[in-house]
């Protein structure tokens, strides 16, 4: 589905971005066709893992069950999850992600730090969908 | 600074779920801005079309179809999508056409019939849409972006969720007086407490519903409007419709992450500041010289965000600029008069038409029980998905 954006397992589970080789800007979700800084006259994209680490920018949940394309079982009663804007430092850059399972709004602080994980998005009997999740280092130490 | 045109004439329909097409509510709209222009149908040289999409048929449509309905007369036409920012660009596109000489008199129409519930993006499997990712991936609603914003003002700046719901409270009770309103009761703090949580903090009172609607514009030259007998007709003087500056700094609907700014500087300001200090500035006006302003209050909190973009206060100051009563009737610049979209909710193609029919009615002071004394100069704000800035500053 989006193909590239993470890579690795466990510890070496990383969010993945390109940055020009002209002007070292990064971009994610990745960016391949062309370097999108304006006083850049375009170079190559080549991939790069994102910092792990990051801190919470602001967060939310959903409380009510989204529409498609986002997949869920109408059948299963409605479980909200927990979105997470990080900032990361070094890319000056902020990701949104769904938290890990289990944490709720009530666990989080803008400024708190978390780091990314594996985590499945959904899966049927032949095929799971891997994505990101966002996890707070308190919890997860 | 460019010159001006003329508004003519204004005109809505109704706003609800009304269960019918959105051809239907953009003629209604379109007679009544005609009937208030006293011009013609066929004397429109030019008909500007805000789009939306017909049946899910894979177009957007609008300009001719509502020439085609009002009466094939052979006016030039066009269609514009930019998303909430079309009906900006839409009167853009109009004004443009008349300050180029193309034509004297433009209708400029928006309408919608929305579906129930969240906005969801076209079907398929799109993943080189930001829009469809953003629901595959993440499950990440509108109502999520605001949320997410909600609570960064509560973190940066202390607002608390009832400076939020008086929000609601404010804009509900000029919605009560707005015969054009979806909504029209008052609202108290307790019952927006009472709502149910949608996205943490913002609950439903918080959040603006998805509406049926309309509204239509004449707009001509002034040379045309003093042969018609408007000698001082209500003028819009700018249109902001500016793209955002790399590297964009503050997440936005639909991405999943901001551009990164560990390489080229930010801008001073965010997107949202830019798009008012457009308008400003082409209108050779500031700030200090507005007397009324039409927001996007997609959610409560982000009306207290529009109040420093426009720069009614410092960075930080909306929610005190709220209690201290500057933006309700009778303050020093009241904003959302008309209900805003708390009391009208959203038909897209429509709404920044409806601002500018506002601000139109309170300059001309026909805006009956809701009409602020001695109005001026008005300004209205919004910003369109993809990157669509839409400011328009109106003046009388």
């Amino acid at each position: 589905m989006v193909a590239n954006w993470f890579a690795g397992e466990g510890d070496d589970f990383r969010l993945l971005g390109t940055r020009c080789t002209a002007c070292a800007c990064v971009f994610f979700p990745r960016e391949d066709g062309f370097c999108r800084n304006p006083g850049c006259a375009g170079g190559e994209l080549a991939e790069v893992p994102l910092s792990r680490r990051g801190r919470v920018w602001s967060y939310t949940d959903g409380r009510y069950r989204p529409p498609a394309p986002y997949v869920s079982d109408p059948e299963l009663p409605w479980e909200p999850y927990t979105l997470i804007a990080v900032e990361l430092e070094a890319e000056r850059m902020v990701v949104l992600g769904q938290s890990v399972p289990g944490v709720s709004v009530a666990d989080l602080e803008v400024g708190m730090e978390v780091e990314v994980v594996q985590g499945v998005l959904d899966e049927d009997s032949g095929t799971t969908w891997t994505t990101w999740h966002w996890r707070p280092v308190a919890v997860g130490a | 600074m460019t010159a001006e045109v003329a508004v003519l004439g204004a005109g809505m329909h109704p706003w609800g779920k009304w269960g019918r097409g959105f051809v239907e509510y953009g003629v209604a709209a379109a007679r009544a801005a005609l009937v208030d222009a006293g011009v013609g149908w066929r004397d429109v040289g030019s008909i500007v079309g805000a789009d939306t999409v017909r049946g899910g048929y894979p177009g957007y449509v609008a300009g001719a179809t509502f020439a085609k309905a009002l009466g094939w007369q052979g006016a030039r036409v066009a269609s514009v999508y930019a998303a909430c920012a079309s009906g900006a660009q839409a009167i853009n596109t109009a004004r443009t056409q008349i300050l180029a000489g193309m034509a004297d008199v433009v209708l400029v129409v928006g309408a919608d019939a929305a579906p129930k519930g969240f906005f969801r993006p076209a079907g398929g499997d799109r993943p080189d849409d930001p829009d469809w990712l953003r629901f595959r991936v993440l499950g990440a609603t509108n109502p999520a972006y605001f949320g997410l914003y909600a609570r960064r003002r509560m973190a940066v700046h202390g607002d608390t969720l009832e400076d939020f719901a008086q929000v609601k409270v404010k804009n509900a009770a000029a919605g009560a007086l707005n015969a054009n309103a979806r909504y029209r009761k008052t609202v108290t703090a307790e019952e927006v407490a009472a709502s149910a949580v949608v996205a943490d903090p913002l609950r439903l009172l918080d959040i603006c519903a998805t509406s049926d609607g309309a509204a239509a514009l004449v707009l001509s030259s002034m040379e045309f409007a003093r042969r018609h007998g408007a000698a001082d007709p209500v003028r819009i003087r700018a249109v902001s419709t500016v793209t955002p500056t790399y590297p964009t700094t503050v997440l936005d609907l639909p991405d999943i992450a901001t551009d990164s700014a560990a390489v080229v500087a930010p801008a001073d300001g965010t997107f949202r500041a830019s798009i008012a200090r457009a308008a400003y500035e082409e209108a050779g006006i500031g700030p200090e010289d507005i007397s009324l302003a039409e927001v996007y209050d997609l959610s409560t909190a982000l009306e207290l965000q529009w109040y420093e973009d426009l720069e009614l206060c410092g960075e930080g100051e909306g929610a005190k600029l709220l209690r201290d009563g500057v933006t309700a009737p009778g303050g020093r610049v009241p904003v959302n008069t008309s209900g805003g979209l708390a009391s009208f909710g959203e038909a897209v193609p429509a709404q920044a038409i409806a601002q500018v029919c506002e601000v139109t009615w309170q300059l001309r002071g026909t805006a009956g029980a809701r009409q602020i004394e001695g109005a001026r100069v008005g300004v209205t704000a919004n910003q369109g998905l993809f990157g669509h800035g839409s400011s328009v500053v109106a003046v009388r």
